[in-house]
């Protein structure tokens, strides 16, 4: 039985847990004597109120977009993917590899194939901790946690020792050689007559993120396999019972998730600093987990999720140019709208689906 | 979700008030941080100073990502802000597309060269200090073995370490100075556990004097020498006040005094190659009231003597990164 109307489920449940998160962020910019109402003026403003700040936000949105996919799609198969962080960190390795060492005339093919450089290598860093999981049990949530940590090892140990030019002292490559830079919202909009800001990051990796969420649409709720990954996730048993191989189904579906993940250093490495750094991911791989979690694992919900993250960086961004709260509080901000969002889903949800059976009740 | 982004959107409209403009300077600091005991905060230092004595303010930000680098350059020139002074090297990058964008605004960047008409390039010559404080650590040394701990094994380092060894050997040709990096990624400026160990590892090949040229780093390679009862040099601020009587000297880097002058300077601030050595007191040795016991009347005279030779070009200290190369071990 439906508990509660699809709309509430959709849009209210999001919308009181952003309402609470809110006023407690409020509470804690109070706290430290500034005012809250100018604050969220400063962040709406700031992030949204000109296309300089749509900019940042939909390129902090596109990495999320991202690695919001790469959690959603293991989500079906009931997998939670927390690799996303090594995954992008590989594929901005490969990002780079494909970048620096292939001559790129032009800067589409450049995408292309930077793209799968960055899809095979972070599906490749997925595939280890997914045939541990199919073939042993080793649990992914423990795997894939480790292999973040051997995935920041690693490109240490390449960044520092062999891709770094040797008179260079930052932990980063080269520059990416002009033919592969990619043009950025400004370029893209211009010949439509949009006037976009020249100094923001998004760039048209933007639109590879859409393409990929309407793919994992597509892949979920229209292919077999798509079917098979959400059978799998519903009952494991009913689903080997209907002929369903699921190591074969925990093996694609990470694979799908490593490279979703890797992608989003398309983003990052070769659409903003041209050249692959030591931090590149910063983190994009765990809000990710938040994004899946409030976009209820629909590409639809993950990209609305990574836009309002993104709101939330660039105007984090703002209150620390032009406000005294130190940076420290802006990340307890941030982590309230996520704690609230994921973690704290169920607080809201019960009392909810109380009051709606109550109701439904006295209808009764 | 589209509810909120259309009451969002309509506050928009009413708060439109940052960018408003401002003739401030600013300072952007790097992703360590504020208060790193070390590089950022002597750069806060000399930003304070500048607003205490002149009731000016200015604007400041510590930065969260990469991608705000040129963010914060950005904006603060859209702002008004003049001058920007930017405390590290790895804002070259950044600065060198966003300098170009505002002919108008002056920039100070700080440890790194960007060749641009409206920026000030700041760099010091950390070997010449280090070459003092290295003739203090041999001259206290009684075992004639003396320390040096790095950071991040970046040529910035080795130009400390270089020019270290050479102040030693000047004063006792027969010491030996044992070389340790703490790491070769940004983490290690900041792992005061790894610097202890280090510190204690020196100890046991003899070493009675270590210069931590480290960071964060160096706290915890101040701490065990204290707790061993040998003598440390601390790097950057004066940080002789840790462990009183116990840290020999420190080697200053005046970060204050470049970001002081620029902000004194203003929007009318002398582009450049700006070199801060030990002619124009950029760097040197410290000496408070927490060392005088320490430093010997000899002791001072020869490195005062050393230190004024230099300043006047009569004696060159080798700079590793002119060549890449260091002299002596």
């Amino acid at each position: 039985m439906q508990k509660m109307p699809v709309w509430a489920d959709v849009v209210l449940i999001p919308l009181i847990s952003l309402i609470l998160a809110a006023i407690l962020s409020a509470l804690v910019i109070l706290g430290i004597g500034e005012d809250p109402i100018a604050a969220v003026k400063m962040m709406v403003s700031g992030s949204l109120g000109s296309t300089y700040g749509w900019g940042y936000t939909l390129y902090y949105a596109t990495n999320f977009m991202f690695t919001g996919l790469a959690v959603a799609v293991a989500f079906h198969a009931r997998m939670f993917n927390i690799g996303g962080e090594g995954q992008a960190m590989l594929g901005g390795l490969g990002v780079a590899l494909v970048a620096l060492y292939i001559p790129w005339p032009h800067w589409t093919l450049a995408l292309i194939g930077c793209t799968f450089g960055a899809a095979i290598l972070g599906a490749a860093w997925a595939y280890i901790p997914a045939v541990l999981q199919a073939k042993r049990g080793s649990h992914i949530v423990i795997t894939t946690i480790m292999f973040n940590f051997i995935a920041a090892a690693l490109l240490n140990y390449i960044l520092v020792n062999i891709l770094r030019p040797p008179s260079s002292m930052d932990p980063a490559t080269a520059a990416f050689p002009a033919s592969t830079h990619l043009p950025t919202l400004h370029e893209l909009l211009l010949p439509l007559g949009i006037k976009f800001s020249k100094a923001a990051p998004a760039n048209v990796t933007l639109i590879v993120a859409l393409l990929a969420a309407v793919f994992v649409w597509v892949l979920i709720w229209r292919t077999k396999l798509g079917y098979a990954i959400r059978a799998f996730g519903h009952s494991e048993s009913a689903a080997k019972y209907a002929g369903i191989n699921p190591v074969k189904i925990t093996v694609v579906s990470m694979l799908i998730s490593g490279g979703l993940a890797g992608m989003m250093s398309i983003n990052t490495t070769l659409g903003e600093s041209e050249r692959l750094i030591l931090n590149s991911t910063e983190g994009a791989g765990f809000i990710g987990i938040a994004v899946a979690l409030m976009g209820r694992s629909h590409p639809f919900g993950v990209v609305l999720a990574s836009i309002l993250f993104g709101f939330l960086y660039q105007g984090g961004a703002e209150l620390a140019l032009w406000t005294s709260i130190p940076r420290e509080l802006i990340v307890v901000i941030q982590a309230l709208v996520i704690l609230f969002t994921g973690a704290l889903d169920n607080m809201v949800r019960m009392p909810l689906e109380k009051i709606f059976l109550a109701l439904r009740r006295k209808e009764g | 979700m589209t509810l909120l982004k259309k009451v969002l959107g309509a506050t928009t409209a009413l708060a439109m008030t940052a960018g408003a403009a401002i003739a401030e300077p600013a300072l952007i600091f790097d992703l360590g941080g504020k208060f790193d005991k070390s590089f950022n905060e002597m750069a806060f230092t000399g930003a304070q100073r500048w607003a205490e004595e002149t009731g000016g303010t200015f604007r400041e930000i510590e930065l969260q990502s990469e991608a705000q680098r040129e963010q914060a350059l950005r904006r603060f020139a859209e702002a008004g802000a003049n001058p920007i002074v930017m405390a590290g090297f790895a804002f070259a990058s950044a600065l060198e597309g966003v300098a170009a964008d505002y002919p108008d605004t002056k920039f100070t960047i700080i440890d790194m060269v960007v060749d641009a008409p409206n920026v000030r390039s700041v760099v010091f010559n950390e070997h010449e200090g280090s070459y003092l404080v290295g003739m203090m650590a041999a001259q206290a040394s009684k075992s004639g073995t003396v320390g040096f701990i790095g950071g991040m094994d970046i040529p910035l380092i080795r130009k400390f370490a270089c020019g270290y060894v050479q102040g030693v050997k000047a004063a006792n040709p027969n010491a030996t100075v044992i070389q340790n990096m703490t790491g070769t990624t940004p983490a290690a400026w900041n792992d005061p556990v790894k610097g202890s160990e280090l510190t204690k590892a020196q100890i046991s090949q003899g070493a009675d004097v270590v210069y931590a040229a480290a960071g964060g780093t160096g706290v915890g390679v101040l701490q065990t020498a204290t707790d061993e009862g040998i003598l440390s040099i601390g790097v950057d601020s004066n940080q002789n006040y840790m462990h009183p009587g116990k840290v020999l000297t420190s080697m200053m880097k005046r970060v204050d005094n470049a970001v002081y002058d620029a902000f004194t300077q203003g929007d009318a601030l002398e582009t450049g190659f700006n070199v801060m050595g030990l002619a124009n007191g950029g760097v040197g040795y410290a000496l408070d009231d927490n060392n005088a016991a320490l430093v010997s009347a000899e002791m001072k005279a020869a490195v005062d003597a050393a230190a004024d030779q230099i300043a006047s070009g009569a004696l060159s200290v080798h700079d590793y990164m002119s060549d890449n190369t260091c002299p002596v071990e």
